[in-house]
């Protein structure tokens, strides 16, 4: 698609200042398996592909199409969370809260609605708000403090941390809050949230629906619109993107709440497979999420990434936690492995991209 | 003082003896205690290069970022066309048709050339929920612009890191050009380039004059102000030192205020005390203080 528009420009106008010639003869056409290489999910596919053959060798419950749907299910939870910080990540910061904010989402909606004895779709509501409403403060926090968002979001997470322990223990009495499996609306939210359907006789689950059109969606919004056009700028470079006029605060915030948004839908998801929700649970996951997006491809640094890579970043995560087990080797490797495959990740693309972009 | 500028403006007024684009009265910034700026005229007319001198601190770049809207101004007034404005962003600026070309922040360095030249301003088409950029659109006008120019480049898709310093200053140049701007400030678009360079941005500016658009022209190289200004103010500690037309003052007095001629004069006298030290080739305190003072007598 790319080499076709490439091709263009050269034959649009004869030029009409005197001197400029068709080519500064200076840029000399770069072979098609670099300019592909310099596309930032160029380098986590292959990735991906490697981590499959590999696991469709060594453990061979793999090669099952019921495997294969729980390995993307397992892919699309951190996926649809690795979607949202990815964005976040090219527009130049990361989430430190993106893992227990879906934690605080999924205990606001189960205790409201059984305190309340509500419709559960009022706490899903007001979870959503809640949700958006964490993220509006981290990116207002951020936009007028000027503080590292590193800083601005690891209070948050310990702010969020600590409550969602602290108001679960003193509404429920326990850590865990009650089964709202028999609530009004239960059935119609999991139907949304949490379902699952058949494909070829093998259970999908709904969010690998949801995984891959947020995917699409994420990536025509970066690739397609003014607002894509805003995020790779202000990630880019804040002060340029500022002076010609982009609204950096909008955006900066924006992507905050897309990420609160990204918090609600596993944090419902959670909610509505699980019946109960745990309240300590959470921590550590944005890790993960910040790695499926730079695996994914995307500059830690922002201005520089795209939405399909985190998809395969994500896939690999799926892949190699299920991998391990299907295998039959002891999961606790899982973390070990998860270190190795991030740093070859990195390294790769750091070469991927200094040989492709090479002059 | 409202009078003696009047009768600036209209005597500085090129042909048509219309207002300026915009002004400068009086006007200064203050960041807290510290007066970063004060007492500063300053006029840019359609179809001239008015080019701001001034050493590193001198407070230039206070100045563009009070025009372009970065920042606001304290004292005095700041109007454009005739009206008096305080701008709270830079959007503000651009649809008053003021556009800053930056040194250094022109630009975002990954992104491809035609995403930069349409940044802020991306074209589209399509309704609402699937409005969407126009790229072929974006691409093709980016690169008639850039032709335009003179500039001719394989690959609208390269990202703008990869141009050469010049490259990108005439990129951002002619983005401002083809946005429609009236007044272009320019803030030392050729400090970092080399000779060569410079002269192409030089050729740039003169371009954009041609077309009718004021320039503001920041640097501290005299040599190249003098290449295209038809006006030139010399700041130097946050305040006014020379402000003059081009009939009046000559390249060797330019270069000697921005070398900190007035200063050296000054302090000749004390020098002239101490023995050994030789003040025969310093300049006279008188030859430097008469454009400075009289740029608006005896014009008409």
């Amino acid at each position: 698609m790319s080499m076709a528009r490439q091709a263009e420009p050269a034959a649009v106008t004869p030029p009409p200042a005197p001197g400029p010639k068709e080519s500064d003869g200076r840029t000399v056409r770069r072979p098609l398996a670099l300019r592909l290489l310099a596309r930032p999910e160029v380098g986590v596919f292959l990735g991906a592909v490697a981590v499959l053959v590999f696991f469709l060798f060594t453990a061979p419950p793999v090669r099952d199409g019921s495997s294969m749907a729980n390995i993307l299910y397992q892919s699309s939870t951190i996926g649809i969370m690795a979607l949202p910080v990815a964005l976040l990540m090219i527009g130049g910061e990361f989430d430190l809260s993106a893992g227990v904010a879906v934690i605080t989402s999924a205990l606001t909606a189960s205790m409201l609605s059984y305190q309340l004895t509500m419709n559960v779709w009022v706490g899903v509501v007001v979870a959503l708000v809640v949700s958006l409403a964490v993220g509006m403060f981290n990116g207002w926090m951020l936009v007028k403090t000027g503080l590292p968002s590193f800083l601005v979001t690891l209070g948050t997470f310990l702010i969020l941390q600590g409550v969602n322990l602290a108001v679960t223990k003193l509404v429920t009495g326990n850590v865990a809050t009650d089964d709202i499996s028999d609530m009004d609306g239960f059935a119609q939210a999991k139907a949304i949230f949490a379902s699952s359907f058949e494909v070829g006789g093998v259970q999908v689950k709904i969010t690998v629906v949801w995984w891959l059109v947020f995917a699409a969606l994420a990536t025509w919004v970066l690739l397609r619109t003014k607002y894509g056009n805003w995020i790779f700028a202000v990630g880019g470079n804040k002060d340029s993107a500022r002076a010609v006029g982009v609204p950096v605060t909008f955006t900066k915030i924006s992507l905050f709440m897309l990420v609160g948004f990204g918090a609600w839908f596993i944090g419902m998801h959670n909610l509505f497979s699980f019946n109960t929700v745990q309240s300590g649970e959470g921590v550590g996951q944005e890790l993960i999420y910040i790695a499926a997006a730079v695996i994914g491809g995307c500059l830690l640094t922002g201005g520089y990434g795209s939405a399909i890579g985190p998809v395969f970043g994500a896939f690999m995560f799926g892949m190699v936690q299920q991998g391990i087990v299907y295998a039959g080797w002891n999961p606790d490797w899982f973390k070990a492995f998860l270190g190795v495959m991030l740093l070859g990740a990195v390294l790769i693309n750091l070469w991927v991209q200094r040989t492709a972009t090479r002059r | 003082m409202t009078d003696k500028k009047t009768s600036t403006a209209l005597e500085d007024g090129p042909s048509d003896g219309g207002r300026p684009l915009v002004e400068l009265r009086d006007a200064g910034k203050s960041y807290g205690n510290i007066r970063a700026l004060h007492g500063v005229d300053l006029a840019v007319h359609p179809g001239r290069v008015s080019c701001v001198l001034g050493d590193n601190g001198a407070g230039k770049s206070t100045l563009i970022k009070i025009i372009s809207g970065l920042h606001q101004h304290t004292e005095g007034e700041f109007l454009v066309d005739g009206g008096p404005v305080r701008f709270s962003s830079p959007r503000e600026a651009l649809d008053k048709g003021i556009a800053t070309v930056y040194q250094d922040l022109a630009v975002v360095p990954l992104m491809p050339v035609w995403r930069n030249f349409f940044l802020g301003s991306e074209l589209t088409k399509g309704p609402w929920p699937v409005r969407r950029l126009d790229i072929d659109r974006m691409k093709r006008t980016a690169d008639e612009e850039l032709r335009n120019m003179g500039i001719v480049l394989d690959d609208m898709e390269q990202p703008i890191g990869t141009l050469s310093g010049g490259q990108r200053q005439c990129v951002a140049i002619a983005r401002a050009v083809h946005f429609g701007a009236r007044v272009l400030i320019l803030d030392e678009p050729t400090a970092a380039l080399g000779v060569k360079q410079s002269g192409v941005v030089l050729k740039y500016i003169a371009m954009a004059r041609d077309r009718g658009l004021g320039v503001i022209f920041i640097t501290h190289n005299p040599h190249h102000a003098y290449m295209v200004g038809d006006h030139f103010s010399v700041l130097r500690l946050g305040t006014m030192e020379l402000s003059a037309d081009r009939s009046r003052v000559g390249l060797d007095e330019l270069t000697n205020h921005m070398a900190g001629g007035a200063e050296l004069a000054a302090l000749k006298h004390e020098l002239a005390q101490v023995r050994g030290v030789d003040t025969e080739e310093l300049p006279e305190e008188g030859d430097l203080r008469a454009p400075a003072a009289a740029p608006e007598e005896g014009r008409s």
